[in-house]
């Protein structure tokens, strides 16, 4: 690629708009205009130089804005329709012929076609991720390639600018001066006084301030791809857990997620607010609602393995915790918060042994549903064995008794009774009202009362990339008030050929504030009138404060 | 000569830059925002469980040979269906150095001990009361089973009702 030789002697590379050096316009087309483009400098923004291999054009893809801002569109507008129906997560079903009958039942026609589309997953779809990654690497390119000649330029810059670079500028003024030299000093010192970095080079100067401003679209999209990193890390093992778990009174279990950890529930308690306490907060809506929860709260004791390995017995106690909404259990990077509950899961069922002829009772006796025993000795020589049992009873099937689930919802037990005057058994199936003889027993099992449980939903978090994405937003926060706060202004003052005085000057923002610092030097250093070349109104209102 | 050299390192560190960030996506895409799920291929998780008959059941104690590790619950099913043929393959298989643990999901004794009678199971059957080792190998249907080879390695991992031909040829697979 050539290097584009300078009138002034310096060596541009090849797409330079204005020389890096003296700001002599180079491209033909700069030449006939009237205004010079200054964004970037007039640098030449690599990805639109080199376009010969596979990988430059992908690239040059990437870099262009107008690439990057359809990205952003789409991405927006997909986000936007994920949120029409509820997501996936959502639904409380998990086969996937049940998701699709649901959102065709809530939704009809519409919610056939969004879960055809895939937006019912819409966030974690490969496509909407590629189209995220996609934006990541546009913001990545985009900003490499215009914040490196950016800066090169920058730094490149002369002191003395050509006048063709003068005369294009939005701001410019010449006319002749008394003295010169004088009016740069003055200018200057005025400058300096103004917080102008101020450089000086043969009858030139410039003055420059709040450079640094211009770094902040380039702090801002670091401050973006670090979130998007933190986002990424969820991926990773060990970074984010989102899990729940639902846990019994009495119950002890492995936490998921969180290895080596395990929660006994000793209690969960839902209190409501008593007519009293309510009044004054809730009046007339207690009455018509009827009751409103005060507290939702779950004890339990955290124990963790000595050795790490699951299934052994050999556990540590860590702390007593009560678990209230929005008060976590905290261990180890993880919190666990009270999400949910049931009430009143079957836990325990006394039942009494009864002579059928006389109505007489041999004894009561306690099955333990979660743990039940095989025998009940009832004294005097009467004992029931449980021979099976069958926690969610669900008829029966090829002769057989069936259970649904592990779950005490509709208990069945197949009981021996032994007693004095049947030493051999008699044996009795006994479900939730109904007994089953295979002869007629003299003996019954009757059912007398049930003791119940509940049962605590807690949801268990990790999340390590939190501090990434804080981290993200701050810088992100950063960048955004670097370039909106600050601005980047640019005075140059030179004396022409014929002892005139040329001025011109630029900024990226605020072109009225750098108006009002360019007439103080002026009025102080009695420098050439000037004119704002895209805000003529401002011009004519000078004028006529000076008629 | 130079220029040549300057085109080539803009390749390089175009073409690696372009690399990692479709590596990037192609991971965020893979991720399947979970704890870690175990897969074919790794390490089986170790574990030491008591059996119904009060021995200890470690895995790592099986070293060297191989090890079908299933899942099970009294209420499901398919693993009812499965047992027999479980069982059989492991009369033919045990003395061929594959074992065969049974664990069931947190269900009473009574309930594990009358299932094993009513089927007539020989093999050890532990029950995992607090699902740890549910957990530590990401259980979610029952039956599930994993066929574990000498190094102690997972070979497969099936997640549904295997037939009798299918244990066997499977259990052969993991045979040292």
């Amino acid at each position: 690629m050539n290097k584009i030789k300078c009138q002034c002697g310096h060596d541009n590379p090849f797409g330079t708009v204005l020389c890096e050096s003296c700001g002599r316009p180079l491209t033909e087309e700069a030449k006939k205009s009237k205004l010079v483009d200054m964004r970037y400098e007039g640098s030449s923004r690599r990805s639109q130089t080199y376009k010969r291999s596979i990988i430059d054009k992908i690239w040059n893809f990437f870099s262009s804005v107008k690439i990057g801002v359809s990205i952003i569109v789409a991405v927006l507008a997909t986000s936007a329709i994920g949120t029409i129906f509820p997501q996936k997560l959502y639904v409380p079903f998990t086969a996937e012929a049940d998701i699709a009958a649901y959102y065709e039942r809530l939704y009809g026609f519409a919610g056939v076609v969004y879960y055809k589309l895939g937006f019912h997953d819409m966030y974690s779809s490969w496509w909407f991720k590629i189209l995220v990654g996609m934006l990541g690497t546009s913001i990545i390119i985009a900003s490499v390639d215009r914040v490196i000649p950016l800066y090169k330029s920058l730094k490149k810059q002369r002191t003395k600018r050509h006048i063709s670079f003068m005369k294009r500028q939005r701001i410019y003024g010449e006319g002749p001066s008394d003295n010169p030299d004088e009016a740069l000093t003055k200018a200057e010192e005025k400058l300096k006084a103004l917080k102008y970095n101020v450089k000086t080079e043969d009858g030139a100067i410039l003055a420059e301030k709040g450079r640094f401003s211009r770094w902040g679209p380039y702090v801002n999209h670091t401050g973006l791809i670090i979130f998007l990193l933190g986002v990424l890390l969820r991926g990773l093992p060990g970074f984010y857990v989102d899990e729940t778990m639902w846990i019994r009174e009495g119950e002890m279990r492995a936490i998921p997620g969180a290895p080596g950890y395990y929660l006994e529930s000793h209690q969960f308690i839902l209190e409501n607010y008593t007519k009293e306490e309510a009044e004054d907060v809730f009046g007339e809506a207690l009455e018509r609602v009827g009751m409103i929860p005060k507290n939702y709260q779950t004890d339990v004791t955290l124990y963790k393995t000595k050795d790490g390995l699951p299934g052994t017995a050999d556990l540590e106690k860590v702390e007593d915790y009560s678990i209230i909404v929005n008060k976590p259990l905290k261990f180890s990077g993880y919190n666990v918060f009270q999400m949910d509950y049931r009430l009143d899961e079957l836990k325990a069922m006394t039942f009494q042994l009864t002579d059928k002829a006389s109505a007489g009772s041999l004894g009561e006796f306690t099955v333990n549903l979660v743990n039940p025993e095989k025998t009940y000795d009832l004294g005097n020589g009467a004992r029931v064995d449980l021979l099976d049992y069958y926690p969610d009873y669900d008829g029966i099937e090829n002769g057989e008794p069936v259970s649904k689930s592990p779950l005490p919802n509709n208990p069945a037990f197949i009981f021996k009774m032994v007693t004095a005057e049947k030493p051999e058994g008699e044996k009795s199936f006994v479900a939730i009202r109904q007994t089953l003889e295979t002869e007629e027993n003299n003996y019954k099992v009757n059912f007398l009362s049930a003791e119940t449980r509940n049962i605590s939903g807690l949801t268990i978090r990790k999340d390590k990339t939190l501090y990434i994405l804080l981290l993200g937003g701050i810088i992100f926060m950063i960048g955004v008030a670097q370039g909106s706060y600050w601005n980047h202004r640019r005075i140059w003052i030179q004396k022409g050929t014929d002892g005139e005085l040329l001025v011109a000057a630029h900024t990226n923002k605020n072109w009225f504030s750098l108006r009002k610092e360019i007439d103080k030097v002026k009025d102080f250093a009695q420098l050439p009138n000037y004119e704002d070349r895209k805000d003529p109104e401002s011009n004519s209102q000078k004028e006529g404060d000076k008629a | 000569m130079a220029k040549s050299a300057k085109k080539n390192k803009r390749l390089v560190i175009r073409t690696i830059t372009l690399a990692v960030l479709a590596i990037a996506i192609i991971f965020s895409i893979a991720s399947k925002d979970k704890v870690k799920v175990l897969a074919v291929g790794d390490q089986a998780p170790d574990f030491e469980l008591i059996d119904l008959e009060g021995n200890k059941q470690r895995l790592s104690d099986y070293k060297g040979q191989g090890v079908l590790l299933n899942f099970w619950g009294t209420w499901c099913p398919p693993c009812k269906k499965e047992f027999p043929y479980i069982e059989n393959q492991y009369k033919d298989f045990k003395d061929q150095g594959v074992h065969v643990l049974a664990v069931n999901i947190k269900e009473s004794k009574l309930k594990v001990e009358a299932f094993r009678d009513q089927y007539g199971l020989t093999f050890p059957i532990a029950i995992d009361k607090d699902e740890s080792v549910k957990e530590a190998y990401n259980v979610v249907p029952l039956p599930t089973t994993f066929f574990i080879n000498k190094e102690g390695e997972i070979e497969q991992i099936i997640t549904r009702e295997m037939s009798e031909a299918e244990i066997k040829s499977l259990m052969e697979s993991i045979q040292p």
